[in-house]
């Protein structure tokens, strides 16, 4: 059954009316002459021997959604790894613990959507944490806050751009184990503010996988080309 | 009447009227073959039938999804009713107001699910009564301390609050052919995964509760840590989609670990079991 009968066509046409979504389309979907000459060049140096981990393209279908979701937890899953390797001063045992707990969640999104993937997996992508001070809690768990907060939007907006009901159920299984991370941060960071996330329908927020990538872009070094709403 | 009105206006809560309809061609030819013969006054006696081959099960699908989503709702505000109610059962503070957000939430959540039953024209089940002791309507179950004991109180929170989350994970497939209901159950889902995580973590500070230093924000095996073991039935699940998360992580990690990281749904029938000692 096609499910998705959103109209991505109608949606980009009217966000590029405006000048912002406009830049940012170009940066989604657009490899101009210079990037595929930067993407050239970076092969010849590419331990891995891929050209992928300079250039990810998200197509708009199941396979698309994927790689869009196994993008987010390989980000998700390198952060945890550099705070885990590098604690902020003052780290409890107990923070120590679940944050390691995180990390390895995380490390398992990963490597599960890499493996069912497959073929069509996208490479690994590059990230910048320069933002990032982490021996600095605050700057670390609020980094944390926006990472899983995003993560849990990103999964409850995908949610319906999902054809595959199997798929469905998975992101489903992932969502909610990213939303306990989020309130657990969120505690940490200020002791009951587990759900401040939602709004007053009792509702978490739920962003097209464009929005997404829009906020979690000043992390990621790698193009990424997205054909997804 | 104008027929392609009625559908335009169908599309703005259903933008998938045309392709039900399309799918369902015969069912025009059906009308068709009535052709002139057919009174305006028939009209809408047609067209219901074709709605009702369009919709029909689809529809009662999604709302009997909704329904069973409503009891629990029901029954997750009106336990946190109860406890705020219970004078001295919540310490004031933190504790306080977490469990107040959580039933403002779970209120909200009854009047949105209401709301988008009536929207697709089914009338919202009334409340149960509820026997909140768990006591099946004896009033005298399990759980019969449960606002005047606060450990207690916490351990029934945090079943109900990990079942709403393994129930609308249940559901999230019956909900895929309506992406406007689909969307809210998610949203609503991970709602109550953070109440989950918030109740858990309230209890792993607490000595009284059985094994709390293991007890996490997320769900460890099938750990119940005091709560019904039907609740975790299923969550030490270690392998996804064919894929052995222990041995696919690299590094390779524990079945405690691979079963955190993802949460199981609970089918309908399983959650009804678990409900079924609050329903008078």
């Amino acid at each position: 059954m096609i499910k998705n009968n959103k109209t991505p066509n109608r949606v980009a046409f009217e966000d590029l009316m405006n000048p912002v979504n406009r830049r940012n389309f170009i940066r989604y979907t657009g490899i101009g002459m210079a990037t595929t000459a930067v993407l050239l060049t970076g092969c010849g140096d590419d331990d891995e021997g891929g050209m992928n981990n300079m250039n990810a393209t998200l197509t708009n279908n199941d396979t698309g959604i994927l790689n869009f979701a196994y993008a987010l937890e390989q980000l998700e899953a390198a952060f945890y790894t550099k705070v885990i390797a590098t604690p902020y001063a003052n780290m409890s045992t107990m923070e120590t613990n679940l944050l390691k707990d995180i990390r390895d969640h995380e490390i398992a999104h990963r490597d599960f959507f890499k493996a069912a993937l497959g073929s069509d997996a996208i490479g690994d992508l590059q990230v910048d944490f320069s933002a990032v001070n982490f021996n600095d809690r605050n700057s670390v768990l609020t980094t944390a806050r926006t990472f899983e907060d995003l993560g849990v939007s990103a999964y409850n907006g995908a949610g319906n751009l999902i054809s595959n009901a199997d798929y469905l159920v998975i992101a489903g299984k992932i969502v909610s184990v990213e939303a306990r991370h989020a309130a657990w941060i969120r505690d940490m960071l200020s002791n009951g503010t587990f759900s401040d996330s939602a709004n007053a329908q009792g509702l978490d927020p739920a962003m097209m996988p464009s929005a997404v990538l829009q906020a979690a872009d000043p992390f990621i070094t790698t193009t990424i080309t997205s054909q997804l709403p | 009447m104008n027929i392609l009105n009625i559908f335009r206006e169908i599309a703005k809560v259903d933008p998938e009227i045309y392709d039900r309809v399309d799918n369902r061609r015969s069912v025009f030819k059906h009308m068709s073959g009535f052709g002139s013969k057919v009174a305006l006054a028939a009209v809408p006696l047609a067209l219901s039938s074709v709605f009702k081959k369009a919709y029909g099960q689809n529809t009662s699908g999604v709302v009997g999804v909704l329904q069973f989503a409503l009891t629990l709702e029901h029954l997750e505000a009106e336990f946190y009713k109860a406890a705020l109610n219970s004078s001295g059962l919540i310490p004031t503070g933190a504790p306080m107001g977490a469990i107040t957000k959580i039933r403002d939430h779970e209120i909200a959540h009854v009047t949105l699910l209401q709301q988008t039953i009536t929207q697709l024209n089914a009338t919202p089940n009334p409340m149960p009564n509820f026997d909140l002791t768990g006591g099946n309507g004896s009033g005298n179950g399990p759980y019969a301390d449960a606002f005047s004991n606060y450990a207690k109180f916490l351990t029934v929170a945090q079943a109900l609050e990990d079942t709403g989350v393994r129930a609308y994970k249940g559901q999230a497939a019956n909900l895929i052919s309506n992406d406007t209901v689909l969307q809210a159950a998610l949203q609503i889902h991970s709602v109550e995964a953070r109440h989950a995580a918030h109740i858990r973590l309230m209890r792993a500070g607490m000595s009284s509760t059985p094994d709390n230093g293991n007890l996490k924000p997320w769900i460890t095996l099938t750990q119940a840590h005091g709560a019904p073991q039907s609740v975790y039935e299923g969550e030490g699940v270690t392998t996804q989609a064919g894929v052995d998360i222990m041995t696919n992580t690299d590094p390779d990690i524990t079945a405690a670990t691979a079963s955190e990281a993802f949460d199981e749904p609970l089918t309908m029938a399983q959650v009804q079991a678990i409900v079924d000692p609050f329903i008078a």
